[in-house]
């Protein structure tokens, strides 16, 4: 019999293994490819001086310490924190299509920013001044305040209607946001205007290595846990009434995954700007690779393709291009659209009730 | 010991009190099958026990302990639930639902030990559903989820289940068997099992104990003991059908 139980217990873990470590092989080529190669191409010679004797090259050290390794290492820990949120997210709302960005929560965000920026702009010139400098704390709490915001209502709401009409909710309070974000803006002065639609773009460009260090302290407190609630969330995939039975605490857990959801997608909107499709698509393929649905696997799996494809995306979005450079959301949206699409036309769950 | 204390189920608010149910108790190894027209508040009641809702009033225990009182955790591994809800969730094994079962016992990674293996294989082998445990749950017919299901109450290895309406979408030979099923894990495990069911006639067959959920009471007994007493009729009989105490079924009224 033990032969028997074991074969059957032999799990997914060697596939899983084998995928983070290629995982982690892409990702640092990848990231060496990125930090060698754009406007200006260094050969290895000069990334490795860069890097690490920045006196003997200071052009190069500046264009690899001060641009490239921050913007390789905000958009792997952005890619990792938004690829877990939707880990999360989708075991809490039971939504195989639920995330930060398809449920409204970064509409709260950029909504917060915006109020932010405004409510500067109202202040006075000192104020905007005090913004541009200390942008991360600002922008941070106004990023907080929304997404926490948006993402109680979201959860009070999805008590009343369906995955399917909760998700077209959560796309339009992104519109509804977008409207009133402009008008919003309307009233702060240009200075409040240009502070926010350079936030609004969605790029790991903008911070400097201050910004990681405030930026990756929540990341790293909702990682922790996501880690803790992996378990309730396990058993929240056979519903409420069977979670409790299996003895989870169901509104402990709901407050905790909601915590943190909004730690690890706060930091990341309020940095980057808003980040589409990441953490839409990553739980797909964490399952589709660890072949279970117990939340506990995912996570790893989920931060590590979630960050090869920020990472990833991030460098097409530098590569040397004559016209100007392309939107991170752009390149995005080309990945994540047709993978939702064909996940929508598979899924019969999905299917079915539309 | 399962003992009901002056139990009264229901909502607070306009709902109000739904069950109130005299104190009784039932001994290790019970099969209780709990029986009552639509709307009775079976499921109320079942609710109530499983510690899944507060009574209005009075208290359920389990080997004196109060199961209103207890945490979760402790809950979980006293009682465990399976109702009709239908369950659906992409990408789950039906292995991965009984492995759920042993949430109670594992640690926050929710590794199995060599015990909780043992558990979840002599679970399925109990419900036959081995041959299906490698498959999607979604892929499976409604019998099959329903006896995944219980493998998953099975595995959680607690002194209490609690079933409610789970043979509602089987056929009769799949109801028997789950019946029967249930039954025999009573006796041989020295569990307490209560189940409800629409099934009038095959619960008077199969039942142990009985009881009988109608106008906002319990009455309780073997199932001779209640068709004697005429509870049974009291709790079904309407202007077309009455109980037949002799036949043990139901029959058209004369018109």
């Amino acid at each position: 019999m033990s032969t028997e139980l074991e074969t059957r217990w032999g799990d997914s873990g060697h596939v899983t293994t084998a995928a983070m470590l290629a995982f982690t092989l892409a990702l640092a080529v990848v990231g060496l490819f990125t930090m060698s190669y754009g406007q200006v191409a260094l050969d290895w010679g000069q990334l490795w001086n860069g890097l690490f004797y920045p006196e003997s090259d200071p052009v190069s050290a500046q264009i690899v310490r001060d641009i490239r390794l921050p913007r390789v290492l905000t958009g792997l820990i952005a890619g990792a924190a938004l690829g877990v949120s939707g880990v999360l997210m989708q075991a809490l709302f039971r939504n195989p299509m639920a995330d930060a960005w398809s449920l409204g929560l970064l509409a709260g965000g950029q909504l917060g920013v915006a109020m932010v920026v405004t409510a500067a702009a109202f202040a006075g010139p000192a104020a905007i001044a005090f913004l541009t400098a200390f942008k991360g704390i600002g922008l941070s709490a106004g990023a907080i305040t929304g997404v926490a915001v948006f993402a109680v209502a979201m959860v009070a709401l999805s008590h009343r209607v369906g995955n399917i009409t909760l998700l077209v909710v959560g796309l339009m309070l992104g519109f509804t946001v977008q409207g009133l974000v402009s008008v919003v803006i309307h009233f702060a002065n240009r200075l409040g205007g240009r502070v926010y639609s350079g936030w609004n773009d969605g790029t790991f460009a903008a911070t400097t290595f201050d910004d990681l260090g405030f930026m990756v302290i929540p990341i790293i407190g909702g990682m922790i846990i996501a880690v803790a609630s992996s378990k309730g969330l396990s058993a929240m995939l056979l519903g409420e009434t069977y979670a409790r039975s299996l003895g989870t605490d169901v509104r402990r857990l709901r407050l905790l995954t909601l915590g943190a959801v909004v730690l690890l997608v706060a930091p990341v909107t309020a940095y980057c700007g808003p980040v589409t499709f990441i953490g839409l698509i990553v739980p797909h393929f964490a399952r589709a690779i660890a072949r279970t649905s117990q939340i506990l696997p995912l996570i790893p799996l989920a931060a590590l393709s979630g960050a090869l494809l920020a990472v990833s995306a991030d460098t097409v979005v530098h590569l040397p291009w004559e016209q100007h450079f392309l939107h991170l959301n752009a390149i995005l949206a080309l990945v994540g659209a047709p993978v939702v699409i064909s996940l929508l036309l598979l899924s019969p769950s999905l299917r079915g009730s539309a | 010991m399962l003992a009901l204390e002056q139990l009264v189920a229901g909502y607070p608010g306009p709902r109000g009190i739904v069950v109130e149910a005299a104190s009784l108790e039932l001994p290790a190894g019970a099969f209780v099958c709990v029986i009552g027209r639509n709307g009775a508040g079976k499921s109320t009641l079942l609710r109530t026990i499983a510690g899944l809702q507060s009574s209005l009033d009075g208290r359920v225990t389990l080997n004196g302990h109060d199961i209103g009182a207890m945490n979760a955790r402790d809950r979980s591994q006293a009682i465990s639930v399976v109702t009709t809800e239908k369950v659906s969730s992409p990408g789950m094994r039906a292995l991965d639902v009984v492995t759920l079962g042993r949430h109670p016992y594992t640690g926050w990674r929710g590794k199995l030990t060599r015990d909780d293996q043992i558990a979840i294989d002599g679970a399925l082998r109990r419900t036959n559903a081995l041959a299906f445990a490698p498959a999607a749950f979604d892929s499976l017919s409604d019998g099959e989820r329903q006896r995944v299901m219980i493998a998953r109450a099975l595995a959680q290895t607690s002194t209490v289940m609690v079933l409610d309406e789970i043979t509602a979408f089987l056929d009769l030979p799949g109801r028997v068997e789950i019946m029967a099923l249930l039954r025999r894990h009573a006796l041989e495990a020295n569990k307490i099992i209560i189940l409800s069911s629409h099934d009038l006639e095959l619960s008077l067959e199969m039942a142990e104990y009985l009881w009988v959920v109608g106008e906002g009471r319990l009455a309780y007994g073997k199932p001779g003991e209640l068709i004697a007493s005429g509870a049974i009729g009291q709790a079904f009989d309407s202007n077309d059908v009455s109980f037949d105490r002799e036949a043990h079924r139901f029959r058209l009224r004369a018109r």
